[in-house]
Order: structure tokens, then sequence, then C-alpha cells
């Protein structure tokens, strides 16, 4: 038998206590249970990215994640990116500019996992960038553009 | 997925007594990028899972000790991916671990559940109507004789060809890795090699730990071969994905380029993580060069068994190996 479970946590500095079903996933307890539909759903099991969120400051695959284990961590999505009066992240205006995305489907786990990318170290070089972006398909191929938005917001030229 | 009951007790003591108490068939979860993945798919159906991510006793990356390296099993393949001794002395095992996964699943997953993951097989993962004796023993094999592109050309046999996807444990391996193990019934070692068993007629059991068992720290004995070392990994692309082959090759080099040691290990390409002795002793003296290098790799694929559309694969892993050669020749001669 399930049995709740009290889970505290934090969303985009927001304070959250729910009782839990073992079996949710972090995504869809983010989607379903708390309105936040920035995350997306792409193949549920890890392989796309496209749910990519931080926890405690590090990006991970929120489907793969049981909810239930993020009791007493914090947890940032695409909806706490923005600056509070709506404005861009450098990130996201940096994949406008660079036409970075053509659906869009992929890309609130693409700017999650690139201010991941850049806040680790991993953006000196293009082919760090390649390395440690491979999480995140794009059905779109809008690759090249995600490499130059990443690039930029590191503050980089191209190379 | 099944519905089944979650504990988060906060010391190992406790996991253990909660794990025994809750019963055969429970499960302890670390990072979930395996179990709970199977848990969706309906593949795992544990009735009860003890969480151990977070046990402070299963925390802990040491890698300047003199006599070995010691890795809490909860320990995040992203951190010691990004070991900066580890990195430096024993470039295999770093790299097993960061050409593994993605950055986000190397932030979740543990360096333990990574010993235990379970293998990538479509007819596996797929669930019915296709046969599979690891998921439901006795119902066959749809590997055989199907789509086996990505399955083991070493250690399988007529019930399962499923391949062992890891690539830290082969790196492990190579190095002679032990695994403290504690449980009800205490605590024991047992070498890395001894944990994972080829399918034979069972191929639903994988490996030796009891159910009730906790792995909590693998060590790795110090050795000079650290530094010429590499792990090579061949890929359908170039990032992310699973080896098609893989070489885990660790050299020390004398006068003349000489082999004094050789450790090597190959995955992506066997039912278990598969140390190569026939390939050590094939360099055992001999001067390290393409030649002797391209032998090593035949050595170690001398027993290789192909089915319908793998057999490429075969000829990939002997080329994998005699590159893996290279780069740690290389590597030990600076
Ligand atoms: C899309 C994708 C791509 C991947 N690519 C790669 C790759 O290229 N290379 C690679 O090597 N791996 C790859 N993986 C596998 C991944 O590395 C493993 O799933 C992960 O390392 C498992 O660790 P975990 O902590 O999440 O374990 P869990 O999923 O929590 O546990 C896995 C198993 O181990 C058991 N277990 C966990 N910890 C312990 C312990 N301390 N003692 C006893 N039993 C324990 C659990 O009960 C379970 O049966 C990939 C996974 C995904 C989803
Ligand atoms: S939805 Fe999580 S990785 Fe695809
Ligand atoms: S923009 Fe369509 S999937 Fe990336």
């Amino acid at each position: 038998m399930t049995s709740e479970v009290v889970t505290e946590f934090t969303v985009n500095g927001q304070a959250v206590r729910l009782d839990l079903d073992p079996r949710e996933s972090l995504l869809d307890v983010l989607r379903e249970r708390l309105g936040l539909t920035g995350s997306k759903k792409g193949c549920d099991h890890g392989q796309c990215g496209a749910c990519t969120v931080h926890v405690d400051g590090r990006r991970v695959v929120s489907c793969l994640l049981p909810a239930v284990q993020v009791n007493g961590r914090s947890v940032r999505t695409i909806e706490g990116v923005a600056g509070p009066d709506g404005a861009l992240h450098p990130l996201q205006q940096a994949f406008v500019d660079h036409d970075a995305l053509q659906c869009g489907y992929c890309t609130p786990g693409q700017v999650m996992s690139g201010l991941a990318c850049i806040a680790e170290g991993n953006a000196g070089a293009d082919d760090d960038i390649r390395e440690h972006m491979s999480g995140n398909l794009c059905r779109c191929g809008a690759y090249p553009g995600i490499l130059a938005a990443v690039r930029a917001a590191a503050g980089r030229r191209e190379g | 997925m099944r519905p089944y009951t979650y504990t988060a007790p906060a010391t190992l003591e406790e996991a253990v007594r909660a794990l025994s108490e809750a019963g055969p068939g429970t499960k302890v979860l670390a990072g979930g990028t395996t179990l709970f993945d199977l848990m969706k798919l309906d593949i795992e159906t544990p009735p009860a899972v003890v969480d151990i991510r977070a046990l402070p006793e299963l925390a802990g990356i040491d890698t300047a000790g003199p006599r070995e390296l010691t890795f809490g099993a909860g320990a995040l393949m992203a951190d010691v991916a990004a070991d900066p001794l580890l990195r430096r002395d024993y470039p295999a095992l770093a790299e097993s671990l960061a050409k593994a996964a993605s950055q986000q699943l190397r932030n979740m997953a543990t360096v333990g559940g990574n010993l235990l993951q379970r293998t990538r097989c479509t007819y596996f993962r797929g669930g019915p109507p296709f046969p599979c004796n690891k998921r439901l023993p006795g119902s066959g094999c749809a590997a055989i004789g199907g789509l086996d592109r990505g399955h083991a050309l070493l250690g399988g046999g007529d019930a399962c060809v499923a391949t062992y996807p890891g690539d830290w444990a082969v790196a492990l391996i190579a190095f002679d890795a032990v695994l403290d193990v504690t449980g009800p019934r205490g605590t024991r070692t047992l070498p890395l090699a001894g944990l994972h068993v080829e399918p034979g007629e069972r191929p639903d059991r994988e490996h030796t730990l009891a159910w009730d068992e906790i792995v909590t720290r693998i060590r790795v004995p110090v050795t000079a071969a650290g530094r010429g070392s590499t792990y090579h990994k061949v890929r359908d692309r170039e990032s992310y994905a699973f080896a098609l082959a893989s070489a885990a090759v660790a050299v020390t080099l004398g006068e003349g380029g000489a082999v004094e040691e050789c450790r090597v290990a190959v995955g992506g390409v066997a039912t278990r993580p598969w140390r190569c002795p026939s390939a050590e002793e094939e360099l055992a003296g001999a001067v390290l060069d393409r030649r002797s290098a391209r032998r090593a790799g035949a050595a170690a694929f001398a027993g290789a068994r192909a089915g319908t559309h793998n057999a490429f694969r075969i000829e990939l892993g002997i080329r994998t190996v005699a590159e893996a050669l290279r780069i740690a020749g290389e590597r030990a001669l600076r």
C-alpha cells in the first residue's frame, strides 16, 4: 500500500508543503500540482533533458527524480529565471538573439541546462559546451543556435 | 507504477534495519536513475523502497591516501568525475564517469548505484509481449535471433545476451577495486570482480549481493599504472550514449617502451564488466606498439560470439582496445 509522504521544499524561493504519493516524479508535481508547466515532459525516462531543473543549485532531470527526494531542498525552474519585472535573463535573451529554437519544446530544459553549464565552468570552449549540453536533445535541430546562445551568455566570442 | 512504501532513514544503521524489516523484494533507492526509471516501466516492482541517497555514511571521496582511493557509495558521479587528483592520477576512472550519461544524470546518480544499473536491452525494458529470461525467467530471449546490434559478444549464453551497459565498473575492474558491503549479518569486503555474474541459466541473477545488503564504499588500491591509463569509449554519437565498445587500459612502460604493468578491461560488449587477462598476457614484456596493441585487442575478443547484427563490434572492439593502449602508452611516458 502506498502512504503519502509529507514533503517540504522551496520552488523558486517559495515554500511548498505537500502530501506526496512516492510514485510522483518532481516533474509531475511541478506541472500537475503546482501549475508550473514550463518544465516539459519529452521522454519521461531521463533521456531528453526537456524536464531539466536545478535542485540545490545543480541541474537534474526532474522526470527521474522521485519528488519525495526533494524534501528539505530548493528547486529552481524556468519560471524562476526571468527577473521579477519579467525581464528576460541574459541567457534567455541570447536564445532569442541567436535563433536558438524553433518549436520551443526543448527550450526551458536547454536554458536550465545552459545556466548550469556556465555556472559549472563548462562553457569555456565550444567543445566543452557541446559535451556538457549533450543531455538536452532538440528535435528541431537548433543546436548551432543553442551553442551560440550559451557561448554569448558565457561572455565569449566564437571558438 | 505499482504502489510502494517509502522510507528515508537518517543513518546507515537505521537503513539496514528498515531494509530487513521491510522484507525481501525491498529495494534501496539511491539516485533513482535506474530504479525509478524501471519502476515507471513496471520492470522493477518493489513493494517498498528505502532511500539511502543522503546517508552521511555513504558520502565522501578520498583520492589522496597513500594506499587506496575510497569512494562513498553515495558520492555523485559528477563529483567523482571532477575530482582533480583522480583526473590527474587515474584518468581512466575519471573518464569512465565523465563519458557516462549526461551532466544532469551525473548530478543525480551515485557511484554505488552505478555498479548495479541494469541492461538497456530493448526487449528487457520493453516488457510484454517480448519474452525475456531476465525479466520473466523461463520466457525465452527475444534478442537471440532478434535485434541484437547492441548485445553482448562476450559472456552470453543460450538464455541471454544482454549487455552490461555501465562504464565505471569496467574501469574499476581493471584497477582491482573492492567493495565494502554492510547488512544485518555484519559487514564484508567483496572484490568487484566477484559482484557481477554471467547470465548462464539464470539471467535474472545479475550479482552476488543479498537483497538486504548495502554497498557502502568502493576502494581502489593505489597503482603507478593509473597515470598511464584511459577509458576509451566508442559510441553511435560523440557524446551521451552507451558504449558500442569501450576499453579501460592502464600501463607502465620500462626501458625501450617495454610493458611492465598492464591492465585491460572492455565494456559495452559483454554481459558483465569484462577483465581481459589474455590481452594483458599478450602485452607483458612486449614493446607497446601498433602491432602488439592490435594483438592484445584480438586476444581480448578471442572468445567473442556474434549474433545476427553485432559482428561488426568484434573488429570495433579490437580497435578500441588498440587505440586505448596507444593513448595510455602516451600518457605513461609523460
Ligand atoms: C538516459 C540515460 C543514459 C545513461 N547513460 C549511461 C552511460 O553512458 N554510462 C553509464 O555507465 N551509465 C549510464 N546511465 C546509467 C546511470 O549511470 C545509472 O542509472 C546510475 O549510475 C545509477 O545510479 P543511481 O544512484 O541513480 O542508482 P539507483 O537507480 O538508485 O539504483 C540502481 C540499483 O542499485 C541499487 N543500489 C543503489 N545503491 C546501492 C547501494 N549503495 N547498495 C546496494 N544497492 C544499491 C538499487 O537498489 C537499484 O537496484 C544512463 C542512464 C540514463 C537514464
Ligand atoms: S522528460 Fe525528463 S529527460 Fe526527457
Ligand atoms: S526547438 Fe523544437 S525541440 Fe528544440
